[in-house]
């Protein structure tokens, strides 16, 4: 679940005051005289960072302004590559989808669980309690690859879905979700709100437990309804904790690939095709690893252009 | 009082439809596991003649006993080595004095941001270049480096937690730095390392990516990857694929289970320590 757990770290990293230097505690730390000797300590982790993640994020970027097979010699393009990638309309729409995967892994999973984050604040502590958290988790550590694989069941003619649309009358809407040009994408999409919906809900729920329950009561003798107690009290107490879930669903959406590469390796025709997998059948299909290190460039670029906002807006009022 | 109760029926209730959403894609999953095999399914209901040898043949079917040999290897490979190189930098940067260390932070932070994607195909050719293709290995190494961004950032929340007072006491007592760390934090941070130790093991397990390109045996990946490649066998088998497929993915759930403390202290509350 390299897409789904690791990018948490991301949040958490950017949100956290540790990240951003405003330690809690910054007193005097012993041992000042050795210092050169201290990065002993730090040297192996470095050490290994360095070799395999800053060495080939460099060389991504070399590669990327070549025009190379893999095999024979590279030629140099300069930023011809580039270009592609963000003129050629095969190659937008991979970005395109890229960002309409948000709506599903971050819009949906975070607006339910804020909804059943409230919920479950309410609840008395007890069995239910336990349980719900326990189950909404379960799509989060279970192996990306599986959940493709359940949800390509699901959707399939014979699956579950349309059985239930039958069920219910609506057998005319019925169709291979994942093989239908119009419903693939949305339906890829929603087996991320799937997965993501239990992170959301148990960060929200944690964040919610933590705001001062003075501050509800002031509101209810205010006279506020639930509506303004949401959006007066538990939103901008909730502001790290959505920053969090944000950051990290938005990371999955755009740096999706295991989800659709099982269920529909970017299928039918272009119409799931996201810049994780493109770069995957470029690089190892086509065999065009230039093109595929500019994706790789883009992407990257794509992913902080996008979480530096989301860090600021969430993070300027904790000061 | 009325108003409470009803509201926390309403809650009871949207939460239930929110778990049997949750929950149903794995019923129908664990139903067609059980139908004979060979048949295309249909519909939600409990096969007349459970075939709970389905089970038997897709763990023959597929080898997993090597496949679970395989993650176990790869699984020690990684997380011991980067719980080692993670509370060491950790410390180091939340502890001790090391020059430029508000820069190095920033580096590990920013490598949280980089998708495995837009490193793999120049990790194939390093690897390539290793000779390591195509072993455990290739998937050890790389691993290990691309978890140190966030194992190195929760180490360091940790120790920034210990109080000052701890290493001042051990230093007067004419520890070095060394020692310090060994015998006084490396104790203290076991919570926070078993919490990390749970994590890592999750993601080495479910890796999907790094396995499918750098090793082409099934039999040498992480569970994940070899998931990928059954699939890619006897996706026309579903029954035989959903009996595989809940095989491969019950240890994930299991460990969650039972490990369920440390593991929501991990991802939740460590994710607004301070």
């Amino acid at each position: 679940m390299s897409v789904s757990a690791a990018p948490v770290a991301a949040g958490e990293a950017l949100t956290s005051p540790a990240a951003t230097g405003r330690a809690p505690r910054r007193g005097p730390r012993p041992g000042g005289l050795r210092r050169w000797g201290h990065l002993a300590f730090v040297a192996p982790a470095l050490v290994f960072y360095g070799y395999f993640v800053l060495f080939p994020l460099g060389t991504s970027v070399q590669y990327s302004l070549y025009d190379w097979n893999g095999i024979g010699p590279a030629t140099w393009v300069g930023a011809e590559n580039y270009r592609r990638v963000l003129t050629d309309p095969d190659q937008l729409e991979t970005l395109l989808h890229a960002f309409e995967l948000i709506l599903f892994f971050t819009v949906v999973p975070v607006v339910l669980g804020l909804v059943a984050a409230s919920l479950m604040h309410g609840l008395r502590p007890g069995p239910f309690a336990t349980v719900s958290r326990t189950v909404l988790f379960i799509p989060q550590v279970i192996p990306l690859v599986a959940a493709g694989i359940v949800w390509d069941w699901v959707y399939s003619s014979d699956g579950i879905a349309n059985e239930v649309l039958r069920a219910i009358g609506l057998g005319d809407v019925a169709r291979p979700w994942l093989a239908d040009f119009e419903t693939a994408l949305p339906a890829v999409g929603l087996i991320g709100s799937w997965v993501m919906l239990g992170l959301c809900t148990l960060l929200l729920l944690t964040g919610i437990s933590k705001i001062d329950p003075s501050l509800y009561e002031a509101a209810r003798i205010d006279g506020a309804g639930r509506l303004s107690e949401l959006r007066h009290v538990t939103l901008p107490g909730l502001r790290r904790e959505l920053g969090v879930c944000v950051t990290v669903t938005m990371i999955a959406a755009l740096a999706s690939f295991d989800i659709i590469y099982i269920s529909t390796q970017g299928g039918p025709g272009r119409s799931t095709m996201v810049p994780g997998v493109e770069i995957y059948r470029l690089a190892f299909t086509e065999r065009e690893i230039g093109q595929a290190s500019a994706m790789a460039v883009v992407l990257m670029v794509l992913v902080l252009v996008t979480i530096v906002p989301v860090q600021r807006l969430t993070q300027r009022a904790d000061q | 009082m009325t108003a409470t109760r009803r509201a926390d029926l309403a809650g009871r209730g949207l939460l239930v439809v929110f778990m049997v959403l949750t929950l149903v894609p794995f019923a129908s999953l664990l139903l067609t596991a059980l139908q004979p095999q060979g048949s295309i399914p249909t519909g939600l209901s409990w096969p007349a003649d459970p075939q709970w040898h389905n089970f038997v043949d897709a763990y023959r079917v597929a080898d997993l006993t090597p496949l679970l040999v395989s993650s176990m290897l790869i699984v020690a490979g990684v997380v011991p080595a980067a719980l080692v190189l993670a509370s060491l930098a950790g410390y180091g940067l939340a502890s001790l004095k090391v020059p430029g260390a508000s820069w190095i932070f920033l580096l590990f932070v920013l490598g949280l941001t980089i998708p495995f994607e837009s490193l793999i195909t120049p990790l194939y050719y390093q690897i390539e270049a290793l000779g390591l293709l195509n072993t455990r290995a290739a998937l050890v190494l790389p691993l290990i480096a691309l978890y140190m961004p966030f194992a190195v950032f929760w180490m360091r929340a940790h120790f920034l937690t210990v109080p000052v007072e701890l290493s001042e006491a051990a230093y007067v007592d004419g520890a070095g730095a060394w020692r310090t760390f060994r015998h006084i934090h490396l104790p203290l941070a076991v919570p926070a390392l078993s919490s990390l130790a749970i994590l890592l093991f999750l993601w080495t397990w479910n890796q999907f990516i790094l396995a499918i390109v750098l090793v082409s045996d099934p039999s040498k990946r992480t569970m994940a990857g070899a998931l990928g490649a059954f699939q890619g066998q006897y996706g026309t088998d579903i029954v035989l694929l959903s009996a595989g497929s809940l095989l491969i993915l019950a240890p994930t759930v299991a460990v969650f289970v039972l490990f369920q403390r440390q593991f929501s202290r991990a991802l939740l509350q460590g994710a607004v320590k301070g």
